[in-house]
């Protein structure tokens, strides 16, 4: 039987092609989200005569939602780390930990827009709510993949059938994790806390 | 070419210059500037008030960027990969705000 093992092809510049690969990724994310702020931004006055942002919103239990995520970076590092230290316990642990705090933040933003939709804001009622739920909910998107590539991860951890080298492959997944985490850094300042 | 160290043990120490303590005092930090952000929402800053929001948003978000994503360890390569969309993005999108008078109104 062949053993075939993946390794990571030979780079001309001597830097992980991989890398290189999400770091491109990473920067073509911005220009998707900086669609979908600018539109916000645009849109955000145009209540229709449905609710206000400042009606609606409940900045602190956002504020506590975005602490949660902004924690679940710091779970993610620590996993980035134990992997890059070849513990493999620690690394399932915070892997763990930072799915359950994404997992948390997902749910507090299904719980949020079950509020806003009960107070009369649906996705078709104005300007400002469909920009709002689009943006907001790509968002989350990207969080509950963020949140399957973790638990994924996990899982052929355990089996030990992680292609590549184990640690870039945490590395990544982190990577595409923080960046959520910072998107929601201006997310939760430009819709949240600057009023209308 | 890499900034990973080569440990005893033969695994790579990621992020040179960064241990677990150091990655939890960034955390402390960013979770202290959040505070400070939604401070701004019931205490008045006057004139302060967006300038300050967007200071420490920029600052919050160059702190995950240099030190969670190990930007400011790594290749400068991913920083040019990565800022180029940004850079490109915050440009397309000003302009496209600018043409609606977004800044004006």
């Amino acid at each position: 039987m062949t053993d075939v093992t993946t390794h990571s092809p030979a780079s001309g510049t001597g830097i992980s092609n991989v890398k290189l690969g999400m770091w491109a990724f990473l920067g073509s994310e911005c220009l998707l989200f900086g669609g979908l702020i600018s539109t916000y931004m645009l849109y955000r006055s145009r209540v229709s005569g449905g609710p206000r942002p400042a009606q609606i919103f409940d900045i602190p239990f956002t504020s506590v939602s975005s602490f949660i995520l902004l924690m679940s970076s710091l779970t993610m590092v620590l996993a980035v780390s134990a992997a890059h230290k070849g513990d493999d316990r620690k690394t399932n642990l915070w892997l763990t930990v930072t799915a359950l705090l994404g997992a948390t933040f997902v749910g507090g933003q299904v719980y949020e827009f079950t509020a806003f939709y009960n107070e009369g804001l649906g996705f078709s009622t104005s300007l400002f709510g469909s920009s709002f739920y689009t943006l907001t909910g790509f968002h989350g998107v990207h969080v509950t993949i963020g949140i399957i590539m973790l638990m994924s991860l996990v899982g052929i951890l355990k089996r030990s059938k992680v292609p590549g080298k184990k640690a870039e492959v945490v590395e990544m997944i982190g990577l595409y994790w923080h960046f959520v985490d910072i998107v929601w850094i201006i997310i939760f300042t430009l819709v949240y806390l600057i009023p209308v | 070419m890499t900034t990973e160290n080569v440990t005893e043990h033969g695994a790579t120490e990621h992020g040179a210059g960064m241990s677990n303590a150091g990655y939890i005092r960034i955390a402390a930090i960013l979770a202290a500037i959040t505070g400070l952000e939604v401070s701004t929402v019931y205490v008045d800053f006057g004139p302060l008030f967006l300038p300050a929001l967007l200071i420490m948003m920029a600052i919050k978000f160059i702190m995950v960027v240099s030190y969670f994503m190990h930007l400011k360890f790594d290749n400068k390569l991913f920083s040019f990969m990565f800022y180029s969309g940004l850079v490109l993005a915050v440009g397309v999108y000003s302009a496209a705000l600018a043409t609606f008078e977004f800044f004006i109104k």
